[in-house]
């Protein structure tokens, strides 16, 4: 005893303390693990979770607007959207910018198809717009040509927004040194024209990751020209003489002319192109949908609608999925409960039977599984079909009238009878390889202490069967909550699930964003029954055998 | 002696070596009658020509806009040809997933001189698209259903005192909508602009849902017409390439209704982006696949009418058979007599709204 508290802590043979060593043998037991492991979480994590992370991740993400319409969403911040008039002057001037901008790289498309999702017609009204907005950077092209012909060459332009840095590492490139040099802007540049320099910033990425010419040597694009008179325009004087480099001179002489030019109306010129640009609803779309991050997918998932004046509740008759997130859950429960109902008699005879007949018994089971879904499902269209083999020998027994067939497919009974037959084995197995490990002479000790059958069953067996039960019900509902293909052959209108829905707007409507938020709900709410799963029948009650 | 059997042996090799670096070609296609039409009208004759070009067939043009979106956005793009519907197509070139080209650097010249521009006319409805056929998508009935009066009109599919029993309708707005409101006294240039309204769109689903529960709803080609085959429809809507095989192909009782169906293209488009040496060998093949006797070709094996105006004379008959094309094709006169025209630009601005209406009605 006394010899213990001198010594202090206990140590090992080498003189560290007992538990330092203990840990460190213990922590390298773990690296070694864990590095054995590492395969198959690299695969899993790069495979499986990085893709599904991104994938939910497009549920909010929403950079397309400020990246395709940077100025305008800066200049639109201002704007009123309940003040019942459209933006002014300068927001349709960075419009016309951003616009051609866009165009140039067809962003303006994609951006059109982005919107539409929240407001129709602006696919259409972005499609049309890309085609007139050119004529008005052409416009401006002829004003700059006719004041210096300079101007249509692109080493003006390089020569008047390229920093001092990067005119030199540029000169004399060719496509065959490599990538060209990075573009860096004049400083002074930059400060008082910022839409030119912005527009010229993706005039050479484009003629860089293009690689065939210097961005000096390619042609500008018409909108570089639209957005220097506007900048010009907007420019202090002293702002512009502070320009320097090679162009200096050529710039103002332009900005002399410019003062004299008529200024054309941005406002009316895009609402010439298509009225759309007039309507209040499109630019309320626009700054509603600014933001990098939106939670508009989410808030269409459960049926709302972000308005101007706050969240609200979509019409009635646009209201879907609320509605298929509800039928998705209960039919799941219920075609569970008819697997179990179906398979639990199956799986005891199976466990009960002498081992040579349960196995040509269960390959009758497993002989589903080896057929394709789609064989499956067409088969039981041949035989639910109004002149389907079932209502035939219905008709024939006379028990029903020819005239009116029973109605068992294309709706709620079909997709309940299909999927519950194509999930049966995944209730069975489970439940006969926990069945196979319940000893029979507990049922006999049972009843010759003087239990009934029921008794001896409900009390004594079943509780042991438990187990099975949970993992064939997890599997089935799982499974079942997630299919589409059935539901969508067999199941009409009313058989269909959420899943069809996300099919849809991954493989036809194409709004990703949508799909992403649907299935991360129900992702979220598998893992929530998951969770009260697990706090009323405890998963380590569950086994596969 | 032994030297040229040595050189031989080295030229056999060198053969070898040349025929295992053959290119291959991915076209996507739709699978089914139409895939085999293009593999014997163009596919075929192209190997002939080129042994060193290998054509693999993906039938995956039903999802081909995303399957495509998914590549771009990967940056693993596997295929070089995309066939698609002229719908699609629009979303493709609005996405820049799709090239835009110039008919008449790309397209041969008519025999008669015209330009492919002039020759396809309004067909290239935008710029990225190379159409192949037209076809129309209209209703078949069961002759042995309707008694002596087969409906002529469109709007006896919501007859259904004259004619009772279930018919098939598409399960998607499009086309339903133009028809509802087509029998629903809306005069057919104000349909797309009816359709735009919140009133319109819930006036036609009131139409369509006269005959909703008599409705058994499809989403893939094949089901109308097994559905009529089978007798579980009266009447149903599919494509008319579909009815032709059924009727003809299979003999079965069914008959076809040309009246104002609605009438589309299909063809081809080239993925945005292609390296240059496939996109040289995808343009040499469609130069070839894509002039006029090889689109009349395409009609001897299915009822799909050539999208060039100089190929229609050419059509003849079925291949190896004495029936005549013409009486099937959405194109022959007699048939196209009240045709509705697909508004390809509307439904591009109004397919996600509607459909979330329609669906919603659907379930509700």
């Amino acid at each position: 005893m006394s010899d213990m508290t001198d010594t202090g802590p206990m140590r090992a043979a080498d003189g560290t303390p007992l538990k330092k060593s203990l840990a460190r043998a213990l922590r390298r037991q773990k690296l070694r693990a864990l590095a054995l492991i590492a395969p198959l979480l690299i695969f899993v994590l790069v495979t499986f979770v990085v893709p599904i992370g991104d994938m939910l991740f497009r549920s909010v993400e929403n950079q397309i607007v400020s990246d395709t319409l940077p100025n305008t969403i800066q200049r639109l911040a201002g704007w009123n959207p309940d003040s019942g008039e459209i933006p002014d002057e300068a927001v349709f001037a960075a419009l016309a910018v951003d616009f051609q901008a866009a165009a140039e790289e067809k962003n303006h498309t994609k951006l059109g198809t982005r919107l539409n999702y929240e407001n129709p017609g602006m696919s259409s009204l972005f499609r049309k717009t890309g085609r007139g907005a050119d004529d008005i950077g052409k416009n401006f092209q002829k004003t700059f040509t006719g004041f210096d012909k300079a101007w249509g060459k692109g080493e003006a332009w390089a020569a008047l927004l390229g920093s001092d840095k990067w005119l030199a590492a540029t000169e004399g490139w060719t496509k065959d040194a490599g990538p060209e040099p990075k573009f860096s802007a004049r400083d002074e540049a930059e400060f008082a024209l910022p839409l030119t320099t912005g527009v010229y910033r993706s005039f050479a990425r484009v003629a860089r990751a293009d690689g065939k010419k210097a961005a000096a040597d390619t042609k500008p694009w018409p909108v570089l020209f639209n957005a220097l008179a506007e900048d010009i325009s907007s420019a202090s004087p002293e702002a512009i003489a502070a320009i320097g480099g090679p162009s200096a001179d050529l710039l103002k002489s332009a900005a002399q002319g410019l003062s004299s030019a008529e200024p054309i109306s941005y406002k009316d010129t895009f609402v010439a192109i298509d009225k759309g640009w007039a309507d209040l609803g499109t630019w309320q779309t626009i700054q509603a949908y600014a933001g990098d991050y939106t939670p508009g997918y989410f808030l269409n998932a459960v049926d709302l609608e972000k308005g101007t004046d706050g969240i609200k509740k979509r019409p009635d008759q646009q209201r879907i999925y609320l509605m298929l997130f509800w039928r998705t859950i209960w039919m799941s429960m219920l075609i569970t409960g008819c697997c179990l109902l179906l398979g639990y008699p199956v799986a005891w005879i199976l466990a009960n039977l002498r081992a040579s007949t349960a196995n040509v018994l269960m390959i009758l089971v497993l002989l589903p599984f080896w057929t394709s879904l789609l064989v499956r499902t067409s088969a039981w269209k041949v035989l639910l079909q109004q002149q389907g083999v079932i209502n035939d020998v219905l008709v024939w027994l006379g028990l029903v009238d020819d005239a009116n067939r029973l109605v068992l497919i294309n709706n709620q009974f079909g997709t309940i009878v299909a999927m519950t037959h194509i999930l049966l084995p995944f209730m069975i197995l489970p439940l006969y390889s926990v069945m196979k490990t319940i000893p029979p002479a507990y049922l006999r000790a049972a009843k010759s202490l003087g239990a009934t059958n029921w008794t001896a069953f409900w009390r004594v067996y079943f509780p042991q069967s438990v187990p099975g039960i949970g993992a064939g019900a997890i599997l089935c509902y799982i499974l079942a909550i997630g299919y589409y293909i059935t539901p969508e052959l067999v199941g009409g209108t009313q058989g269909v699930f959420i899943s069809n829905r996300i099919a849809f707007h991954i493989s036809s409507s194409l709004n990703w964003g949508l799909a992403a938020a649907l299935g991360a709900i129900l992702l979220g709410a598998v893992l929530l029954l998951y969770y009260v799963y697990d706090k009323i029948v405890g998963i380590d009650n569950v086994k596969l055998g | 002696m032994k030297l040229t059997s040595i050189l031989a042996a080295t030229t056999a090799l060198t053969m070898a070596a040349g025929a295992a670096s053959a290119v291959d070609l991915t076209l996507v296609s739709w699978g089914g009658a139409y895939q085999k039409s293009q593999l014997k009208a163009y596919a075929e004759p192209y190997m002939a020509m080129h042994p060193d070009v290998n054509i693999i067939w993906d039938e995956s043009s039903a999802e081909a806009v995303a399957k495509l979106r998914a590549m771009h956005e990967a940056g693993n793009l596997t295929w070089d040809l995309v066939d698609v519907d002229a719908a699609d197509s629009f979303r493709l070139c609005d996405e820049g997933l799709a090239l835009e080209y110039e008919p008449n650097d790309l397209l041969a010249p008519a025999p008669d001189g015209t330009s492919a521009a002039d020759d396809f006319g309004a067909q290239i409805v935008n710029a990225c698209y190379i159409p192949q056929i037209v076809y129309s998508t209209t209703f078949g009935y069961r002759t042995d259903m309707v008694g002596d009066t087969p409906p002529s009109n469109i709007c006896d599919v919501f007859d259904l005192e004259k004619y009772p029993g279930k018919r098939s309708l598409e399960k998607r707005p499009i086309n339903n909508m133009e028809w509802a409101l087509l029998c629903d006294g809306v005069a057919k240039d104000d349909i797309y602009s009816v359709l735009a309204t919140d009133e319109g769109q819930q006036q036609a689903l009131a139409k369509l849902g006269t005959i909703k529960d008599q409705v058994i709803w499809w989403s893939a080609g094949a089901d109308t017409p097994q559905l009529l085959a089978d007798g579980e429809v009266v009447m149903g809507s599919t494509y008319n390439g579909r009815l032709f095989s059924a009727i003809v192909e299979q003999n079965q009782p069914i008959g076809m209704l040309w009246d104002a169906q609605v009438f589309s293209f299909d063809g081809w488009v080239i993925p945005a982006d292609l390296p240059e040496d496939r996109l040289a060998l995808v343009k040499d093949f469609l130069f070839f696949a894509t002039d006029t006797q090889r689109l009349a070709d395409q009609a001897k094996y299915i009822s799909y009418g050539p999208a060039r105006a100089s190929s229609a004379p050419l059509v003849g008959k079925l291949d190896g058979t004495d029936i005549d094309m013409a009486p099937y094709m959405p194109t022959d006169p007699a048939n196209a007599q009240n045709v509705f025209y697909y508004n390809f630009e509307f439904w591009a601005d109004y397919r996600d709204d509607i459909d979330a209406k329609f669906q919603a009605w659907l379930a509700g």
